[in-house]
């Protein structure tokens, strides 16, 4: 390994990690402004011009508050949970091809920071992995509203891990490949899986939701029945943790299903503005292009959060096994069917 | 519930279209310490004492505000006007000390109806909020309009 090789992933994964933290900080904020305009009103906007400072102030008052850990509750796990939780949601951002590889001095720089070759599978892995900071937070937390909402959690995220893992098995067989950049350059131009695929999107996008634990799928911290839910006992920047390993979370979610379905960096015309800007400017305004894919699913997000009311646990179960299963295997079969129609043709 | 139904997709997208399209409708918020709302004409929030045309104070300190207030919040003692305080003081008596409890009145108006001299309106803003409760016991330096600009 060379010293230019450690230097440049080092950057990058620097870079990534900065901006996983912006698009997370400002995402709150996104948030609360979005519910205002859905709501006829407009949001925080004291903090600087328009609220921009409004993640910040957030941010130091999390810090100052008083942290509270239970004396019943099992301190190791207590801690652990939160820190599980905001490690998991930054390890997916890995193997996300952020764009085309860029030509520095001479050096082919790729966008990503590793192409393992089982990239999907590794998305899928670090995702559940997720449920654990909830699962064992709410568990040491001794207390039963905890418990019950990392019981849900837990529930939940097995339910909808099954439909969301068919739904790729159906884009595995379409695309022959797990590896995210090669799924991401299969895409090009505006060949995207979407068009092949609208089926295991949709659920695919709705196992997300769930996955993600947000609304209509937010009752691991449904407080009208939970109190707080798993982070009933927690206070100061670990309560801010679970938060912030939400939005980073569906930061993730967004940037992988902007790169499995709405092709990546992909853009209609980016060969010939490629031509046009060379090989440096290119491959970042495709990673610009990428941003604005994952902005309008956080937006997605936010906007089904302010419209949808939670669902009920019964219809939450229902949904998942009765409805999302058979939809997503009915997706594998037509899938193949269609797969070897047009092999014979 | 059919099958369709039972996916909440069409109810879900219908719903979306409904918070979409409030998006860009205009905004109820009132932004308060920069724009206040409106009140209306009989809107009754903390009281004035006031003076008349020659800038002279009204208030005869004849007790019916006291007498017709149902939350006793008025309390008031009287005093003679001395020579040379012709200006200050309309009547020959006067309000040497007239307070109101703002956490006991209950903004009826009835004192408003009772002054037969119509030294008190309850004209003004909203009381404000304080953090000691003798702070709420509003003395004349609070009550009593300001003077007239001589012009």
């Amino acid at each position: 390994m060379e010293l230019a090789f450690i230097i440049e992933k080092f950057a990058l994964i620097l870079v990534i990690f900065l901006i996983s933290l912006t698009v997370a900080a400002y995402s709150t904020l996104a948030e609360r402004k979005i519910a205002g305009f859905l709501q006829d009103r407009v949001g925080p906007n004291r903090a600087g011009p328009g609220g921009m400072f409004q993640p910040l102030a957030d941010g130091l008052k999390m810090f100052f508050k008083e942290e509270i850990i239970p004396t019943d509750s099992n301190k190791a796990l207590f801690i652990l949970g939160p820190s599980l939780a905001l490690f998991t949601s930054f390890l997916g951002s890995a193997v996300i091809p952020w764009g085309q590889d860029i030509e520095i001095a001479g050096r082919q720089v790729s966008l990503q920071i590793t192409d393992i070759n089982v990239g999907m599978l590794y998305i899928f892995g670090v995702v559940s992995l997720g449920v654990y900071g909830i699962m064992i937070g709410g568990w040491a937390s001794n207390n039963k509203f905890s418990l019950m909402g990392a019981v849900r959690a837990a529930s939940q995220s097995i339910s909808y891990e099954i439909p969301m893992g068919l739904s790729i098995i159906a884009l595995l067989m379409a695309t022959n490949t797990l590896s995210m950049k090669e799924i991401a350059e299969q895409q090009h131009g505006i060949n995207w899986n979407f068009f092949y695929q609208p089926l295991g999107f949709i659920i695919f996008l709705i196992c997300s939701f769930a996955e993600t634990n947000r609304t209509p799928f937010d009752l691991p911290e449904c407080e009208t029945e939970l109190v707080g839910g798993y982070h009933t006992e927690y206070s100061g920047f670990k309560m801010g943790a679970y938060m912030f390993a939400e939005y980073l979370n569906m930061f993730l979610a967004s940037a992988v299903m902007s790169t499995l379905y709405f092709g990546a960096y992909n853009y209609p015309g980016m060969d010939w503005v490629n031509e046009l800007t060379g090989p440096v400017i290119g491959p970042l305004i495709g990673m610009a292009v990428l941003m604005l894919k994952i902005f309008a699913f956080i937006f997605l997000f936010m906007w089904v959060r302010w419209t949808v009311p939670r669902f009920r646990y019964d219809q939450l179960m229902n949904l998942g096994w009765k409805i999302l299963i058979p939809l997503a295997i009915a997706n594998i079969v037509i899938t193949g069917i269609v797969i070897t129609i047009i092999d014979k043709l | 519930m059919n099958f369709w139904e039972r996916l909440y997709l069409p109810a879900i997208f219908q719903g979306m279209g409904i918070t979409f399209r409030h998006m860009f409708k205009k905004k109820e918020t009132i932004f308060y310490p920069e724009v206040e709302r409106e009140f209306s004409e009989n809107w009754r929030g903390m009281h004035s004492l006031k003076r008349d045309e020659e800038g002279r104070e009204r208030c005869t300190a004849c007790g019916l505000c006291a007498l017709s207030c149902p939350a006793e919040a008025i309390t008031m003692i009287a005093a003679e006007r001395q020579k040379g305080e012709e200006a200050l003081y309309r009547e020959e008596k006067y309000a040497a000390v007239y307070e109101i409890n703002m956490l006991r009145c209950i903004f009826c108006g009835l004192c408003e109806e009772a002054c037969p001299k119509e030294a008190i309106y309850l004209d003004g803003p909203i009381v404000p909020a304080d953090y000691l409760r003798k702070d709420f016991i509003y003395g004349k330096d609070k009550l009593v309009e300001e003077p007239m600009k001589v012009q």
